[in-house]
């Protein structure tokens, strides 16, 4: 039976008439028109799918949306609307970090909740950080590099 | 083919007991759900055979970490993140931080349970192969009565364990009186994130005067359920940590598991591991405590 979930999308309050058992990925995508949240694997393996969850980062596709009920879910759209998401955009454009761009938005979802929290992260904790987020076309080490490039741009200003 | 969300019933109890209750009511109807991390997946596969579920996700009886004098009680919702960032569980219980650092990625690290590693039982499950080593005991509660069991005969085999029904583990509990013992842990996976061990090792001990005064080691993926290597411990007590003693070690610690060839790795390779893992961790506790 569906029934109404009520929450908190990129700051604004929505309510949703779902299946409990609907995954937050294709309530985001498909009611929300949401599209920047993509789906890869659908298992939690490739962090495609990545949002935040009350500031932690969440694989959307292992979310049953009846589990979002009463929280603060942001979106790449919602990441990209901040004013301090430029410098992260600008590195991934410097450095050649999105190929074909499926990936792009959850590591850029992930890039946002590490540096949250790191703002001076070391390249361990960058990997560490996007450790959840798989791309098949840059070989990783031009991403690494934008988000090294976007902490320490944002530490400059 | 994944799951039609259609077929599936949903509860969300405001509360803890209200979650026991429901499963009194009507026990082995409801499968629990935390963060998802394991049931979602299952979902996804379309391999979920439970039609109804008890989200128990965020409740806050659940996710809370309460540090007693004589023992940490580690709430069985708390997230590996929630593990990673608690100052006394890092402090004095390294090798469970470690292993939570071992799960997933962030965001599975953000959502997984210490509760549901437990209670899925794999024999590869990061974060057992510590609760062995520190000799974990579960609280497991129902709307009949709240029982107190070892981890160790919690676990009863290959992805088995003694929860009854109307149960759910409410708490995990870690005794506080491994000050100065040395540990160690490793995971040995195709890659350090997202990757499923082909062995992992828990290694507990301290040394007094040159000798073995207690030793745990504990193992994952190299048996039917994680398994502690009694045999091995029994070997080096109360031995100086010599190169005799380490080559007698490694040889039980081989002869003690039984890995399996899997899509993973195969036992030959994991037991030559777990050879190598044993003696690493011994000579990483001689070579600690020999200067003292």
């Amino acid at each position: 039976m569906k029934t109404e979930i009520s929450f908190v999308v990129n700051g604004e309050r929505r309510s949703v008439r779902a299946y409990p058992m609907e995954r937050l990925l294709d309530v985001l995508r498909q009611q929300l028109s949401l599209t920047g949240t993509k789906e890869g694997c659908g298992e939690g393996e490739c962090g495609a799918c990545s949002v935040l969850i009350d500031g932690e980062l969440a694989t959307s596709c292992l979310v049953p949306v009846a589990q979002a009920e009463g929280t603060s879910v942001v979106t790449i759209e919602g990441v990209a609307a901040n004013l301090r998401f430029g410098a992260l955009r600008e590195a991934f454009l410097n450095c050649g970090g999105a190929q074909c761009g499926i990936c792009t938005p959850g590591m850029m979802v992930a890039a946002v909740a590490l540096l949250a929290r790191k703002p001076n992260p070391t390249a361990d904790d960058i990997r560490e950080g996007l450790s959840g987020n798989l791309c098949r076309c840059t070989g990783y080490l031009q991403i690494l590099e934008a988000v090294a490039e976007a902490a320490r741009r944002t530490a400059a200003r | 083919m994944r799951a039609d969300p259609t077929e599936y019933e949903f509860v969300a109890p405001a509360s803890f007991v209200d979650a026991v209750q429901l499963l009194a009511e009507q026990p082995a109807a409801w499968l629990p759900i935390a963060g998802g991390t394991d049931v979602m997946v299952q979902f996804a596969a379309g391999t979920l055979g439970a039609r109804k579920l008890l989200s128990i996700w965020n409740l806050p009886e659940l996710r809370h970490i309460e540090v007693l004098p004589e023992e940490v009680r580690i709430g069985a919702g708390s997230t590996y993140t929630d593990l990673r960032r608690h100052e006394t569980v890092g402090r004095e219980f390294p090798l469970l931080t470690l292993a939570a650092s071992w799960t997933g990625g962030i965001a599975n690290q953000n959502r997984g349970t210490l509760g549901g590693n437990i209670v899925n039982a794999s024999p590869a499950a990061d974060s057992l192969p510590a609760l062995l080593a520190y000799e974990a005991e579960l609280i497991l509660v129902s709307a009949r009565r709240e029982r107190r069991v070892p981890y160790l005969d919690f676990h009863t085999g290959y992805k088995k364990i003694a929860l009854e029904p109307d149960e759910l583990v409410r708490a995990i509990c870690l005794k506080r009186r491994f000050a100065g013992y040395v540990s160690y842990g490793r995971k040995v996976g195709a890659r350090n994130a997202q990757a499923i061990a082909k062995v992992s090792i828990a290694g507990l001990g301290r040394v007094e005067k040159g000798q073995v005064a207690d030793v745990r080691i504990a193992l994952g993926s190299v048996a039917p359920t994680p398994i502690r290597l009694r045999q091995t411990e029994r070997v080096l007590e109360g031995r100086a940590l010599d190169r005799d003693a380490i080559g007698q070690a490694r040889g039980a610690a081989v002869a003690e598991t039984h890995p399996i060839d899997d899509i993973r790795s195969t036992a030959r390779y994991r037991a030559a591991v777990v050879g190598n893992l044993v003696g690493e961790f011994l000579e990483t506790l001689g070579g600690a405590t020999g200067h003292e």
